[in-house]
């Protein structure tokens, strides 16, 4: 078993969350995980990834491999597809919609992803929305990680207890809001395929 | 055995405590910060309440490391790869008194430049110092080679150096802990002359270091960190050092690489290893993430030798950090065609946050140089450097920590009028007294405005060693009180900052502008902090 994720966003938008409960449940589970971030400059307002790597066996590389990745996972749309090369053909897409623009030429993406979703499996949805309907408006990281969840293999059981040791210093009702947040975005997706 | 989850600059902050140090030394600098943050949190250093503030610079960082180390107790020092030019001339001094309590300097190198100036290569400084030199190619190697570093350190009678890369700094795996030790007692060096550098002891100590170059390849010889991976196929022999081995070994899953493989973790290089593949072998890829330093030195300069394969004839990029890809093209292996990344997408490139008082900082001075004139603004090292980009385009030059106001008190020197320095309150507590002593002394005509957000922002919103003390230190220093001004960064305050530029402008002396107001990342960060506090 492996799955190996390019995670991505803007800095700041706090996709480190998402990485930690996929961490969390990895160790719980005894697979092997390795979790390459970005710090530093581009934190500020740049573009930010995480290779994320989950495994039952040994891994060497921090770094994916170009074609190689099972899953993009963006809490931004046009950050999604700036990692394309890095997935395999046979891989997913899922990302947010709700755009962040932080820059003057911020590209109209919508005819991109109709034509890219000829060839690879996309996932888009609006991850504020299905979190503020959840009453949880913060958890958007959390509804994307439950939209991404149908394709990472780790069983959904073991991610909310991954989500549940991240936000379990933070009380009972943090933890509830984020794992009903994680269920409606896997529901979203289950539902489209 | 409980692993935890760490990235490898937690690894080694975790690996350090529990080695018994009684002390960290750094200044914040991607990819090293974490780790004195990680001390700084962790419950058995606040336990046993080691050392673990900030220090003004890298230079006084590493000469307070041996002082501790002096004192007979472990000590370690952080850095990145600049920051150890900053320290250079102790660290190259250190190496000829040796240590007495063992003193690890763990030096944190960005190739492919995330966010630094260049992507030099500290195992060249540890080749140049003539010290031992670790190089971990994963996390649980980083926490076990920093928890033996010690002990390394104490047995050699020599600082050793840690070399990290940016990807293994920031990146997590499981790591297993070791057993927790006691710290040193105090205890004096046995020869109370070890620290003295006078030529006379001087010449002696660098001949002793000289005698213990080839017990040090010995060691690396030995070291289970050096290794020799058998392989069927003798066309090529691979030499991989630190975390190329694993962008190798990627390209392998089932373990299988035909070729025989020396992976070098620990320097000076363990020469035996290298002799038997090189032997062995029709011709050698060097794998090295830096600078083709061993490369260098396995190629034969006449080239009469063995072929040697790397970074210095292409079959490796000259620049810039290795990845798993370029591993597979330098062994010819066949690469799926990726998919492409759209031609409709935008670059997005790093900006000041909503809210900085840089923005107004730079919106100031801009209208002021508008009049001035361009090319006479000298700036530094920190979050205001973005302001060399659109929309504010007002800076000019960004090289090491502290130079715009020696750069531009030279530009002065040289005739240009006006001239301006922009540095943060840190950045100048760090290297930019000297520069305005220099200033004052020769009564240069400069404007040099304090960008004080009153933290160390870039790295993640540390304390600044200037807080408080900016005004004094100018005072303090010699500038005329009457030429140290001060403005709160607000749009709201737009005229009166233009105008307090301008006033300066018009002296022929030096000025020192203060704009203060606090970073709102730092506002932030503290907010959360109090929360959880109150929650605890």
């Amino acid at each position: 078993m492996k799955t190996d994720i390019i995670l991505s966003g803007v800095g700041g938008q706090g996709i480190l969350s998402i990485a930690a409960s996929l961490g969390a449940a990895a160790l719980n589970e005894n697979y092997y995980l390795k979790q390459a971030e970005t710090h530093g400059m581009s934190q500020r307002g740049g573009a930010v990834v995480s290779h994320l790597r989950i495994a039952d066996h040994p891994i060497y590389s921090d770094l994916i491999p170009i074609s190689n990745a099972d899953l993009i996972l963006s809490v931004e749309p046009m950050e999604s597809l700036r990692y394309l090369p890095y997935l395999s053909p046979e891989g997913s897409l899922v990302t947010n919609t709700a755009e962040f623009v932080n820059i003057p030429d911020y590209p109209d993406l919508e005819e991109t992803f109709t034509e890219l979703a000829k060839n690879i499996n996309i996932i888009r949805i609006d991850a504020d929305r299905i979190a503020k309907e959840t009453g949880n408006p913060k958890a958007s990281n959390m509804v994307m990680l439950g939209a991404a969840s149908p394709f990472i293999a780790i069983h959904d059981e073991i991610i909310i207890k991954g989500i549940e040791t991240i936000f379990k210093a933070k009380g009972e009702k943090i933890v509830e809001m984020n794992i009903e947040a994680f269920k409606a975005g896997r529901e979203f997706t289950l539902s489209k395929s | 055995m409980q692993r935890k989850l760490l990235m490898g600059v937690e690894a080694i902050g975790q690996a350090a405590v529990d080695a018994g140090i009684s002390g960290v030394y750094a200044y914040p600098g991607t990819p090293s910060t974490e780790i004195t943050e990680y001390i700084q949190h962790n419950k058995l250093a606040i336990e046993r309440n080691i050392h673990r503030e900030w220090s003004a610079n890298e230079k006084t960082a590493l000469e307070a490391a041996l002082g501790m180390s002096y004192a007979g107790k472990r000590s370690l020092a952080c850095m990145k790869h600049v920051g150890l030019n900053v320290a250079a001339d102790v660290f190259m001094n250190m190496a000829i008194t040796g240590i007495n309590g063992g003193l690890v300097v763990v030096v944190a190198d960005d190739p492919s430049q995330h966010s630094s100036q260049n992507e030099q290569d500290s195992r060249f400084y540890g080749k140049f110092a003539m010290i031992p030199v670790f190089e971990p190619s994963n996390q649980q190697e980083a926490y076990d080679m920093t928890y033996e570093a010690f002990e390394f350190s104490e047995k050699t009678g020599l600082p050793v150096m840690l070399r990290i890369p940016t990807r293994l700094a920031h990146s997590r795996a499981g790591v297993v802990s070791r057993p927790v030790q006691n710290e040193n007692p105090l205890h004096l060096p046995s020869n109370p002359m070890q620290f003295m550098l006078l030529p006379a002891y001087g010449r002696k100590y660098y001949q002793n270091l000289l005698d213990k170059q080839n017990w040090l390849i010995r060691l690396s010889e030995e070291s289970s960190y050096n290794d020799y991976f058998e392989g069927k196929d003798k066309s090529l022999g691979i030499v991989c050092c630190g975390i190329a081995y694993n962008y190798l070994m990627e390209n392998y899953p089932e373990d299988n690489c035909p070729y025989p493989v020396v992976k070098i973790s620990q320097y000076p290089i363990p020469e035996k290893l290298l002799h038997k593949l090189e032997k062995e072998c029709d011709e050698l890829l060097v794998a090295e993430e830096g600078y083709p330093l061993v490369e260098e030195q396995l190629t034969d300069f006449f080239g009469k030798g063995t072929r040697v394969w790397g970074r210095l004839n292409g079959a490796l990029p000259r620049k810039g950090e290795l990845n798993p890809d370029h591993l597979a093209k330098a062994l010819g292996k066949e690469l799926k065609e990726p998919l492409k990344m759209p031609e409709t997408l935008a670059g997005r490139p790093p900006s000041l946050c909503a809210g900085c008082g840089h923005q107004d900082s730079y919106e100031a001075l801009n209208e002021v140089i508008a009049d001035a004139g361009n090319g006479r603004v000298f700036a530094d090292i920190g979050c205001y450097t973005l302001g060399a980009l659109p929309p504010y385009s007002t800076i000019n030059t960004c090289v090491d920590m502290g130079a715009s106001i020696t750069m531009a008190k030279g530009a002065a020197d040289a005739g240009l009028v006006p001239v301006f320095a922009v540095i943060g309150d840190s950045t100048f507590t760090h290297s930019g007294i000297t520069g305005l002593l220099d200033c004052v002394v020769e009564k240069t005509n400069i404007n040099i405005l304090i960008v004080d957000n009153e933290t160390v922002a870039m790295t993640g919103g540390q304390d600044s060693s200037a807080k408080g003390r900016i005004e004094k230190i100018c005072e303090g220093v010699g500038v005329d009180p009457e030429h140290i001004r001060l403005f709160v960064p607000l749009k709201k305050n737009h005229i009166e900052i233009v105008q307090i530029i301008r006033e300066e402008m018009a002296f022929n002396g030096v000025s020192v502008i203060i704009g203060r107001r606090e970073c709102v990342q730092r506002i932030a960060k503290t907010k959360k902090m109090n929360k959880a506090i109150k929650q605890v």
